[in-house]
């Protein structure tokens, strides 16, 4: 997200709350999105999978595996015919490089040589589906070199390396140089939702991938160099739980949108 | 005013179609075309032919064959400050857009909140009649209907064709604009300062008081012609061109039928949950006791549109079935 600047478009999946909450979208503004309340950044109207928010150009928030990927191709294309230099960001996961939309996509992409990025978060399940059963081919990076797209794969549980790749990935976009993919290795360590038993892995390969943990690591990292003392860490831990607590209690405070509202938006309004 | 500014002249629904697109690439830089071999092919149907030649490749773009993608680009381009047209060949085909369509453009202003508008129109073939068979003649209007977040509309006319896609372009909303196949050679007179015309309102193209003759793009010409050979048994019928699928404009069907207390709805699309179905069910609940007769209704027949001409024929509407639907519904035997 520090690559980007505030007039790039950002496209993002389902699982999209961090990618909300770095962008700048308040924390409460999100919470309340969850809980469905009016002051919820999409009027509550979304939820959990569909954070909307205008004034960061966040552009949801699709529960359609793939589905964002298409409008990306738009959202970039309007810049390239604009002259502007923008960079539009679209996450996804690995599942959506099973889907048509994600081929279709990369290719007219290429084809017309548009700004955006395309950022896959590989965290090898698409809900219990592991990569290998799913893909014939694993080497996703390949598959967009295939539509002549460049790609990179980095350890998405090394802040650094993230941060580093992507800014660079995105600087390139940004001159001209064309649609970038850029694959991230991670691991989802809770269950894909609430109904999820998680059957199709094991309990040891979960904690073995928490040890990889990409805040404990970077935090052991600063520490080891010096740059975070425990006076410091304690503060930011602090500032987080309270900017938790200031979220949940801004939710429950919130308010639901009147029943009557039901049928506004549907169509934009007509003037009479 | 100038003799050659005030006189009406022969044009092709094409033409107006092509007029229409060029205007509104003229009139406004955030427009462009894109669709399958609209730019050196000229276009499916020759609607675009020239506009390349005129506009440039990055406004009149050539796609390849990958309907979600560029559908869903088009959603994208909307969604970032563009007024993009998308050219569909044929609505069977647009079902392959179907989750761009369904799942992004009808739900994004709603689900956001009203943060987001979607100014795009997404143009697509329609209808049978071509000898085409069945993944190229479908009718999906009524399907497309059922969807709340877009606009539906059906020129069926030369001035609709004129005028029905700047006034799109200009809606807020996404539109989907079908033109059924079988009109583009339609020839007649426009007048020379045709332009923007409304999408909210159904129109009364024939004034008659026995009988209220519903329907809507490719069936208009068909019933018109029906209206006449029924005016030559006696029966005087009004004939209502709906215009716009959705929102649908019920207050003007309704006026007719309190006129003529019957009904006939004549609709390309199969019969079973079909757009006439749904008319009929807002007749049940709205104007019940206005009516004189059931009301009846011509389709397509529940089949696959078949190739050999006969079969296609017999499969869609055509002037005899709505006569004697018409006839029935007046009472008079057939």
């Amino acid at each position: 997200m520090p690559a980007l600047q505030p007039e790039d478009a950002i496209l993002a999946t389902y699982r999209e709350h961090g990618h909300a909450l770095v962008r700048g979208i308040p924390a409460e503004a999100i919470m309340a999105e969850m809980y469905g309340k009016y002051e919820g950044c999409s009027h509550g109207r979304g939820g959990s999978m569909h954070i909307f928010d205008s004034r960061t150009r966040f552009y949801g928030g699709s529960a359609i595996v793939g589905g964002g990927l298409p409008l990306a191709v738009g959202f970039a294309l309007a810049d390239k015919l604009k002259h502007r230099p923008r960079v539009t960001a679209c996450f996804f996961g690995e599942g959506a490089v099973a889907e048509g939309e994600f081929h279709e996509s990369l290719n007219l992409a290429s084809l017309w040589q548009v700004p955006a990025l395309f950022l896959c978060e590989n965290n090898l399940y698409a809900m219990g589906t592991a990569l290998e059963r799913s893909e014939a081919d694993t080497d996703l990076c390949e598959k967009a070199r295939s539509y002549r797209i460049a790609a990179r794969s980095v350890d998405g549980m090394d802040v650094m390396a993230v941060m580093e790749a992507t800014a660079q990935a995105a600087a390139e976009v940004r001159a001209g140089g064309g649609p970038q993919f850029i694959e991230f290795r991670t691991y989802r360590f809770r269950a894909h939702s609430m109904f999820d038993p998680e059957l199709y892995r094991s309990k040891a390969e979960v904690e073995q991938w928490k040890k990889r943990c990409p805040i404990r690591a970077f935090t052991t990292r600063l520490q080891v160099e010096g740059l975070l003392d425990e006076a410091r860490l304690a503060a930011i831990e602090a500032d987080v739980a309270a900017e938790i607590t200031r979220a949940v209690a801004f939710a429950e405070a919130a308010t639901w949108e009147p029943v009557e509202n039901l049928t506004r938006d549907v169509y934009t309004a007509r003037a009479a | 005013m100038n003799e050659t500014l005030t006189k009406v002249r022969i044009t092709t629904y094409r033409e107006a179609l092509r007029e229409a697109l060029r205007e509104a690439l003229q009139r406004d830089e955030r427009v462009f075309l894109m669709g399958e071999d609209v730019g050196r092919y000229g276009g499916t149907y020759a609607v675009s032919k020239g506009l390349l030649e005129e506009f440039g490749e990055a406004r009149i773009r050539d796609t390849p064959l990958s309907e979600s993608a560029f559908v869903g680009a088009g959603i994208g381009a909307a969604l970032n400050g563009m007024l993009p047209i998308v050219e569909v060949m044929t609505c069977n085909f647009s079902l392959l857009a179907l989750d761009q369509i369904v799942n992004n453009a009808a739900t994004i202003r709603h689900m956001s909140g009203g943060q987001f508008s979607i100014p795009l129109v997404i143009r697509m073939a329609t209808g049978a009649g071509r000898q085409l068979a069945a993944q190229h003649s479908h009718s999906f209007e009524g399907w497309y209907a059922h969807i709340p977040g877009i606009r539906i509309v059906t020129p069926a006319t030369l001035e609709d064709a004129r005028g029905m896609l700047w006034t799109a372009l200009m809606d807020p909303d996404p539109v989907i604009m079908f033109e059924n196949a079988l009109l583009y050679n339609l020839e007649g007179e426009l007048a020379p300062g045709a332009g923007a015309v409304d999408i909210d309102r159904a129109a009364v193209r024939r004034a008659g008081s026995d009988l209220t003759l519903v329907t809507y793009g490719g069936s208009l010409g068909k019933t018109l012609q029906s209206a006449e050979r029924l005016a030559a048994e006696g029966v005087s019928a009004e004939v209502i061109d709906l215009r716009t699928l959705r929102p649908l404009d019920m207050p003007t069907v309704l006026a007719s039928l309190g006129k003529t207390h019957r009904m006939v709805i004549i609709d390309e699309g199969w019969k079973s949950g079909s757009l006439a179905a749904e008319i009929m069910a807002r007749v049940m609940e709205e104007a019940f006791f206005e009516l004189d007769a059931p009301v009846a209704r011509v389709c397509s027949a529940e089949v696959p549109i078949p190739y050999p001409k006969h079969l296609e024929d017999a499969a869609i509407p055509q002037v005899g079935t709505i006569v004697d639907a018409a006839l029935r519904t007046v009472n008079r035997h057939v």
